[in-house]
């Protein structure tokens, strides 16, 4: 009888502080890293904390570090990342451990709500609907990248978070970057203020890992060269305030 | 820094590089033709000695160089060296006026009769 192959998962335990622990998970066909982590937990060690919701790519949940990179694990295949049939699962890099594979996104989530990622509204309920033709340049940039999950892959994988705590994201500036384009929202120029500063698209340096690992390809590094353009209308406004 | 004034350091830093750009291959094409056949220290400056045109050119290149390059360092003391932005600018602030003196001497050096 041939034996089961096996794959060797190094998987992370424990807060700040933990270690990676050793698992052997056998190895299947079509498996992906989701699948590994949830054989562990119901087979091996049920005390092992992950996080996950719809196993579809939808819902942007389950985002892990996968052999040094950062992937959604339910739309990740084994075949895809392992080397040599050997696995190492950490949480998502640039944000705090809250045990195990499950990292604390708030701050990553508090960072839209600083980017002004909510839509003002300017109409009410008895105005017409707005028509905005698909066709339109600013909805066609709205387009490109409104379909993001918020799963944190490209900002675990953005080195300059890494290096500004304070900095936005590729997400939270992609986010504003939509409704900069916005034509219906009113909160155009509390937005651009918001992510001009010091914590803003300014300091990007375009190394596009986000654009490179974005699980639903779309690209944070072209919504914030957008951003640097519109903010430019921040700059020469506020030459004016300063005479 | 205020939204503003980030943006017009990135402004400041886009529209220095366009000028760098032609600088650099006014530059570079300019010495591959002139020295293709051999040319002396000497010859060169009797060649740059007076030279309005030098001058400017290369005065313009300098400025260009100091601010670009200011606001590169600017960035890196941040991120590197973990200085606090308005720490960061004076230091960038004081690497640029060097680069600027440098810069001018040369110049003043290559021109001056």
């Amino acid at each position: 009888m041939d034996a089961v192959k096996s794959l060797r998962v190094s998987v992370w335990r424990g807060g700040e502080d933990g270690r990676y622990q050793d698992f052997d998970v056998p190895r299947r066909e079509s498996q992906t890293v989701l699948d590994v982590v949830t054989h562990i937990q119901r087979h091996l060690d049920p005390t092992l904390a992950y996080r996950f919701a719809c196993r579809v790519g939808m819902c942007g949940s389950c985002a892990m570090t996968v052999n040094g990179t950062p992937r959604w694990t339910c739309r990740t295949h084994v075949d895809k990342v392992a080397k040599g049939e050997t696995l190492r699962i950490g949480p998502l890099a640039n944000m705090p451990v809250v045990r195990d594979l499950v990292a604390d996104m708030r701050e990553f989530f508090d960072k839209w709500a600083r980017a002004k990622g909510q839509f003002t509204p300017t109409r009410t309920r008895d105005d017409e609907f707005v028509a905005v033709d698909p066709a339109s340049p600013p909805r066609r940039e709205a387009d490109a990248g409104i379909e993001c999950i918020g799963c944190g892959v490209c900002y675990a994988a953005c080195d300059v978070v890494k290096w500004n705590r304070e900095y936005l994201g590729p997400a939270a500036l992609n986010r504003a970057w939509t409704l900069v384009n916005d034509v219906r929202d009113g909160g155009q120029a509390s937005r651009l203020h918001a992510v001009a500063g010091d914590a803003g698209c300014h300091s990007c340096h375009t190394m596009m890992s986000c654009t490179e690992l974005c699980p639903k390809e779309l690209s944070p590094t072209r919504s914030i060269a957008g951003l640097k353009r519109a903010t430019l209308g921040v700059a020469l406004s506020s030459l004016e305030e300063d005479k | 820094m205020s939204a503003g004034g980030e943006a017009r350091l990135w402004l400041a830093q886009r529209v220095t590089a366009m000028f760098l750009a032609v600088f650099v291959a006014v530059h570079l094409v300019t010495i591959i033709y002139a020295v293709r056949g051999g040319l002396a220290a000497g010859d060169i400056l009797a060649r740059t000695r007076g030279s309005v045109g030098i001058a400017v050119f290369y005065g313009g290149f300098v400025v260009a160089s100091a601010i670009h390059g200011g606001i590169g360092l600017r960035t890196i003391f941040i991120e590197w060296l973990r200085l606090r932005p308005p720490v960061a600018g004076m230091a960038a602030l004081f690497a640029a006026i060097g680069l600027v003196a440098l810069g001018v001497r040369a110049v003043f050096a290559m021109v001056a009769a």
